[in-house]
């Protein structure tokens, strides 16, 4: 079991793989237009962030 | 001597740091009004801590970013946070909180002022590194996702509880900016200035404590250091054992037993250090399987030689 993970750890297409997932999942975030929320909280000032909310 | 303090320089990882933070926060007009930015550039995520209502910064903070997509009631998960996350961590792992962190340079620079009495390691050190990804699945999930109000709305509770960048990059000048708001501050303002008084003193004791023990941040990219296309390699044929990485360390990592630790943020500096040249870093690096029993070996070799 370790030593398959420390060759999972070594394979050099594993990071690669995971790069491409992430473009992946940022794509289909934007397409559930999850971003719109992530823009709609960062353009008002967070209270919670600040220590006011 | 000089010559080794030369190579020891940390000059140039500070000023890409720096160049980083200032870029990321040039939305001057928000320090002169008190205002923040509102452009499409907000749309993105960061890959550093940065809070998106520092009055400078123009692009979203991904762990505020993450707690305000998890706390929608539209959606329970964030694709679109969590694959910026892995694409970045994918790429290169916790190099993000050794160089393009503003809230690492301040740690970083805060360790630089003299203190009688510095911290390398305590008691709990180990231990206490496991408490970010206690506040990641916490602070950053669980709460947001299922401590919900009426209409399903999941607050930011790292944000709001816990995170002193926001104190410090945003709290403290929109406060100091707008009279209105420093009307409407109480105890969690408070709470939250305690919190970056105790992290900014600690940064000066301790290296980076923050990052050591708080941030999730760092929890989420450091799962991605082992299997990260950038990465440290160790050259086995050149190290000769000699301890001047481990020592350097201020992360407490020794590259010779694993150069791609989770706690690894890549400043370089054991690089910098190795006599041998022996530890180098880049892009699909390969790293031998086989480096854990060799270091075995090695003690073993040396037990035997000393009669241990």
């Amino acid at each position: 079991m370790r030593a398959k993970l420390d060759s999972l750890k070594a394979s050099p297409v594993i990071g690669p793989l995971l790069a491409v997932l992430g473009i992946g999942m940022m794509l289909y975030g934007i397409h559930r237009e999850e971003v719109n929320v992530v823009f709609a909280k960062a353009i008002k000032i967070c209270l919670e962030c600040i220590g006011i909310g | 001597m000089a010559k080794k303090m030369n190579k020891l320089n940390e000059l140039p990882r500070h000023r890409i740091q720096a160049l980083w933070a200032l870029l990321t926060n040039s939305y001057l007009k928000g320090y002169a009004t008190g205002k923040i930015y509102t452009g499409k550039l907000k749309h993105l995520c960061v890959p550093g801590m940065n809070c998106y209502s520092c009055p400078g910064a123009l692009g979203a903070c991904p762990i505020g970013a993450l707690q305000a997509v998890i706390g929608n009631y539209n959606f329970k998960f964030a694709y679109y946070v969590a694959g910026f996350l892995m694409l970045v961590g994918a790429l290169v792992g916790r190099f993000v909180c050794g160089w393009l962190c503003p809230f690492g340079l301040i740690q970083d620079l805060l360790h630089k002022i003299p203190f009688p009495k510095k911290i390398k390691t305590f008691k709990a050190d180990k231990v206490l590194r496991y408490l970010k990804y206690a506040i990641l699945l916490v602070f950053v999930i669980l709460l947001p996702m299922f401590l919900v109000d009426i209409i399903g709305q999941g607050s930011p509770y790292f944000c709001k509880l816990i995170c002193p960048v926001g104190t410090l990059e945003g709290g403290l000048p929109l406060l100091l900016l707008n009279k209105s708001m420093r009307s409407a501050i109480g105890f969690l303002y408070a709470w939250k200035n305690v919190l970056l008084a105790v992290t900014l003193f600690l940064s000066i004791l301790i290296y980076r404590p923050f990052c050591k023990y708080i941030c999730p941040l760092g929890a989420i990219y450091s799962v991605f250091n082992p299997i990260s296309v950038f990465k440290y390699r160790v050259d086995r044929d050149k190290c000769i054992q000699c301890g001047a990485c481990e020592r350097v360390c201020k992360m407490q990592v020794d590259p010779v037993k694993n150069c791609n630790a989770l706690e690894c943020i890549r400043c370089g500096l054991c690089k910098k250090t190795c006599p041998t040249g022996a530890i180098s870093s880049g892009f699909f690096k390969k790293i031998p399987t086989d480096a854990p029993k060799l270091v075995n070996l090695t003690e073993k070799v040396i037990n035997e030689d000393t009669g241990r």
